[in-house]
Formats: C-alpha cells, structure tokens, sequence
C-alpha cells in the first residue's frame, strides 16, 4: 500500500503545478473540522489532484486546529506563490472555520469518496461521532442518506472509548482484533458496552477475543443502520477509522462486504469540500 | 415583508385567554378539544365555546413523567403535563374536555386525565371502510351530542347544527385559502408564520371573531404584489401534529434555506375537510370526522391521496416526513410513504423522528442541510 505522501504525487514536485497558460497555479482547499480530528485538503485548481493534506487533533480549539492545519498543508505545497483561492469548510465545526462557504460533510465525503474511488456507488463513513452511509448517483451526488441518531454505537467514538476500557491503543485495535475470535457483546450503549466489556475482561475473556467481538457489534450495527440503503457496490469506506488497515479489514469481514478504502480515505470530506470551493 | 391582518390576528390573539375565562363567568360553557376527529359543531350549536387545548410545547414534559412512561410521545406528555400543571388557561377554564381513542397512549392517558376534569372520550374506529363503522361513529357523535345536552342543559336542534356546519364550513373554506396563498411560487406566507397563524387562530372565544380574522389575511395577502425573490427548495412537512413550541423541524428546515410550503398534517391542511350540507347534520359531520386520513386508521389511504394532491397543488420539490419520538402508527406508516415519495413520486424524502426537546437540533440540522444539499 502506498503512502499518503505517495499517494499525494510528490514524484512531480519539481515541476510546478502550472495551468496550462503557464501563470502560478490555482489551488483550492478544504477543511472539515470534525469532533475528533481536523483535517485539510489543498488541490490544484487546474487538475484537481489532491496536492497537500495535513491533520490536526480538534481539541478545545477547533478554530485553532483548522488554521493549523491549513497552515501545514500549505507548508507542504512548497510552491512559492501558491494562492488558494477559495477554502470550503465542513464539519462540525464548520461555521468557526474562516471559510468563503460551508458544506455539510454528507455533501462533501460524499464527493470527496467519489474522488478517491471513482466505482464508488456507495460511502460508508465511520467519523467521531456519526457514522454515515451515502447513496450516491453516477456523478456522485447524494442520492439518499443515513446517519446514527442521538447515539455514539457504531462510531469512531466508540470504538476509541473501547480500547481505552481494554487498555490498547486505538491504533492497536485493529491488530488485536484481528486475532481474535469474537465474544458477543451485547450492548451498544457506550456507557453499559464499557462496563459489559470490564466485566469480561475479569471473567477472563482475552482482549483479542473482546475486540473481535466489538468490531463484530458495531458491524451488526452499521448493517442496521445501513436499512434501506443497501451495500451497493462499489463501497468506500472513509473516516477516521479507515485509516486503521486491520480494522477496515475486521469491519469488512464482520459486515460480509467488500470495502475499498483509499490511502486518502481520513481525508474524504476535505478533499470533497476542497472539490466544492473550485466549482 | 408584513401584513396588517396577520399582525392583527397575532396580536388579538393574545387576549383569548382573557376572553375564554370572562364568558365563563358569564356562564357560557367551555369545551376543551384536543383532536381533529371530535365534531366542535356539536358544542358550537349548544352556544358553547370552543378551543383547542395546549400540548405543543415541552417545559410541562417534566411534571407529566412523574406518571407517564418516559418513552411516550411527546404530544402525549405535554397535554397530560399542562393538565396535572393546570398551566393551560384553556384546560383551567373548560367544563368538559372532548378526547377521542385515538391511539393507545392517548386513549390511556386520559383515563388518567379524567381524574382531573371532566372528559367524554369518543371511541373512534380504526377503519374507514367496514359496513360497521360508519354507524358505529354516527352512535358515538350522537352520544356525543348528548353529553353536549346535558352540560348545557338544552337541546340541540337540526337547525342549529346546520348553523353551527355553516360556520366550520366557512372557516375551513378561510384555511384553505389561507394555505393555498403558499400555491403561488414565490410563497408569500414562511412556513413559520402559516403555523403560528392557524395555531393561533384555534383558541379564540368567537368561532366568528377567527373567522374573520383569517379571512381577512387570505383577503389582504391575496391581493398584495409578490417580491420576486429567489427562494429554495420548496418541502411539505407530512406526518404528527406541530405547533408553537413543537415547530423545531419547520424552523430548521427554513433556517437551512428552504421553504416550508405546507402543512400535510392535522394541524394543518387536514383542517380545510368541508361538511356536507346536504346530507343530515350528524350523518354528515359523522361522515366528515371518519374521513380523516390519520395514521391510527388501518388502511389509510387518504394520506397518500392527500399527499398526491398537495405535490402537485403546492409545486413541492421535496417531502419531510415528521414522526414524534413513540408514535407507533406514523412511525410505522413511514415506511408507505416513503415508497410512495421515493419509488413513485421519486422525489427526496427525509424522516425525522425526534421529540419537543433541543437535545438532538445540531445533528438534526446536520441531516436537514444536507437533504437540502441534495436537492440542490
């Protein structure tokens, strides 16, 4: 698999990212400024091809986070003279972003999936604190959508708040429950699912075992929440948790569908919005 | 932009409360109604008043699960919490309160609720087409009557009916013009504004007096210029009962750039049903009451006709369908319309289902915008 700085094209950096009349080049960027993590995309505004990206936690800050972050992905660039024309934010810290427009993240991780997987047909998105799936048309517009309601099960938060009771990095999850066999648990609350998942661990079940399991309930739960919008395939499987290549893989056996995920695949709804900001 | 007749029914509106209670001291009998499906014209015809009863807000939701389960509808908990906070002027000065059996949280409730007043609960039928039926309800809007003869001591004549028809009549004919004002494309009346212009319009002292009222906005913003403003996707909000207090949906729907065309509920164009004048009075209003097309009937179909209808009357781009938090039946009924919208009409649909609180509006604004996004 290759790198995001791979993926990125860095190979051209030598040239400079001109439009064909041969003036500085154009760029673009977008921000989604999520409840965990803030991420930025720059692309060129001629090719459209993701140029930078850049990561910061959101914090108590998120104005702070996105300006940051912003800054690093331009830093990235390295192209002297580089403008950015125009910034689109999404997220839930949209509206405290200093941006020309804002964009509500099923818009642009629904554009930016399509970016980053053409077939796409479908989103499946596991962020912080929503867990999205998107129904998408031949152009990739939003054709219909679902998003958890008024509950963490099923999302990133979840599962972060679940290593933390199993004492494993959230990093590590992925690893360790891809050796396990899984162990039914049974709530999805996030607070009971904690104490559930305690009360295992001193009755003896291993922790390999226990994430399994959890990787194995929050797949039963994105399978109903996904209801009446079927796994259409192709699925890009964006968020915060795709990063995770165990976990994608967990997530991909435990829901019995295939999964693409890109190297990008964090950076799904800021490289969408950057899409909207050169349109 | 404002209008004189509208400002001058918000504004009258304000001292309903007053007027309610003066004309009961005055010893007028106040009867408290809580759903579509009661005939008002019975009590209209025994001079009596008539008013719609407070359930739309959420600060009573507190005191009322002190007895009812958590986990019931909204509109439930509200009406239940004015009434055990005796915090509804119009529940305070009521001598009966009309209630139907409705659905079964309803329906249990106000066993509950006629420990505290005096109620007379119409059991309705669920189904609008059984031979049965039809005069099983005709017994219960007579039975009805009856109730209404015995609090107000007199008895209620034909005629007195009829006058009493001619009046709903007519202020069924003023909200249908009024809500047809939003027909014309640019809508001249927010959907915000509609909402608080027929909830206000139900509690008034004088039937005549609202009537008026009403007709005189149809009149006035009928005949104003329209501002030929752009304005964004136009969406019909199907499914529960909303009013002020209850409005969440509709509010952020407008916030988010769209236009709440109309009102698919019964609070609001179910409202314009007209009584048939030439049949016999109770026949006719027992006829009328059972046509509507709420979720509790098994089938409804007239939901889906009524919807059909206002698509096409109303130019709508876009359907939301609003479920209360436990209401099983339009809960339920989702599903038929959301075929309906999506598979033939194939037009954007989004259920919400929420309750009166402000703990979920930043997420719901979430899915709003974006299902205004999609439409473009």
């Amino acid at each position: 698999m290759r790198t995001i700085d791979e993926t990125i094209n860095r190979k051209d950096s030598n040239e400079s990212p001109c439009d064909p009349s041969g003036e500085t080049a154009l760029f673009f960027a977008g921000l989604d400024i999520g409840s965990t993590a803030t991420k930025a995309a720059i692309i060129h505004g001629v090719s459209k091809e993701v140029v930078a990206v850049a990561e910061r936690a959101t914090g108590w800050a998120p104005k702070e986070a996105a300006r940051e972050a912003l800054e690093d992905a331009l830093s990235k660039l390295d192209v002297p003279g580089a403008l950015i024309s125009r910034t689109v934010a999404t997220g839930y810290g949209r509206k405290m972003a200093a941006a020309d427009k804002q964009v509500t993240e099923i818009s642009c991780h629904a554009l930016g999936a399509k970016h980053l997987v053409p077939e796409a047909m479908t989103v499946l998105d596991i962020g912080g604190q929503d867990s999205k799936m998107i129904a998408l048309d031949e152009q990739g517009n939003v054709r219909d959508f679902l998003m958890n309601d008024k509950c963490a099960a099923g999302t990133g938060r979840f599962i972060s708040n679940m290593a933390t009771a199993l004492g494993i990095d959230l990093d590590e999850f992925g690893v360790f429950a891809a050796k396990g066999t899984p162990v039914p648990i049974s709530s999805m609350c996030a607070v009971f699912a904690e104490s559930e998942v305690i009360g295992l661990t001193a009755s003896g079940a291993s922790r390999e075992d226990l994430a399994a399991g959890i990787v194995v309930s929050i797949a039963k739960r994105l399978t109903s929440l996904a209801g009446r919008i079927s796994f259409t395939p192709t699925i890009a499987f964006t968020g915060g948790t795709a990063r995770n290549a165990e976990l994608a893989k967990c997530f991909s056996e435990a829901i019995g569908v295939e999964l693409n995920t890109p190297v990008l695949a964090p950076f799904a709804g800021a490289i969408g919005a950057a899409l909207i900001a050169s349109r | 932009m404002s209008y004189t007749s509208i400002d001058k029914l918000t504004t009258r509106a304000e001292k309903n409360p007053l007027e309610v209670a003066q004309a009961k001291e005055k010893g007028t009998k106040v009867f408290g109604f809580y759903c579509l499906y009661s005939p008002v014209e019975i009590a209209l015809a025994a001079g009596g008043i008539v008013v719609g009863l407070c359930g739309t807000r959420n600060d009573p939701i507190p005191a009322a699960e002190r007895t009812l389960p958590r986990n019931l509808c909204p509109l439930i908990k509200s009406s239940f919490g004015f009434a055990v906070e005796d915090s509804c002027p119009y529940f305070k000065s009521a001598d009966l309160i009309v209630a139907d059996s409705t659905c079964d949280g309803k329906k249990k409730m106000f066993e509950q609720m006629a420990e505290i007043k005096p109620l007379h609960l119409m059991y309705l039928p669920h189904n609008q087409e059984l031979d049965v039926t039809g005069p099983f309800w005709e017994g219960e809007v007579v039975r009805f009557k009856e109730r209404v003869e015995q609090e107000c001591g007199i008895n209620i004549t034909d005629e007195m009916l009829k006058e009493a028809i001619k009046l709903t009549n007519r202020e069924a004919a003023a909200l249908k013009g009024l809500m047809d004002l939003n027909q014309q494309n640019p809508a001249p009346i927010s959907g915000m504004k509609m909402m608080e212009i027929v909830f206000k319009s139900g509690f008034f002292a004088s039937k005549q007096e609202s009537v008026e009222c009403l007709e005189a906005i149809v009149d006035e913003v009928g005949k104003a210029p329209q501002e030929e403003t752009k304005q964004g996707p136009r969406v019909i909000i199907s499914g529960v009962p909303m009013g002020l207090g209850s409005h969440k949906v509709c509010q952020l729907i407008e916030e988010a750039g769209g236009v709440v065309v109309a009102f698919e509920n019964c609070t609001g164009y179910k409202k314009t049903m007209q009584v048939d004048t030439e049949k016999a009075p109770i026949t006719a209003l027992a006829e009328k009451y059972l046509a509507t097309p709420c979720s509790i009937m098994s089938p409804n179909p007239g939901r889906i006709d009524l919807l059909n209808t206002m698509i096409a009357d109303f130019k709508a781009d876009a359907i939301v369908d609003l479920t209360w938090q436990a209401c099983h039946t339009y809960n339920v009924e989702a599903e038929n319309i959301r075929k309906y919208v999506q598979d033939d009409k194939k037009m954007p649909y989004l259920h919400i289902e929420t309750d009166y609180s402000d703990a979920d509006t930043e997420q719901l604004r979430v899915r709003i915008e974006a299902f205004l996004e999609m439409i473009g």
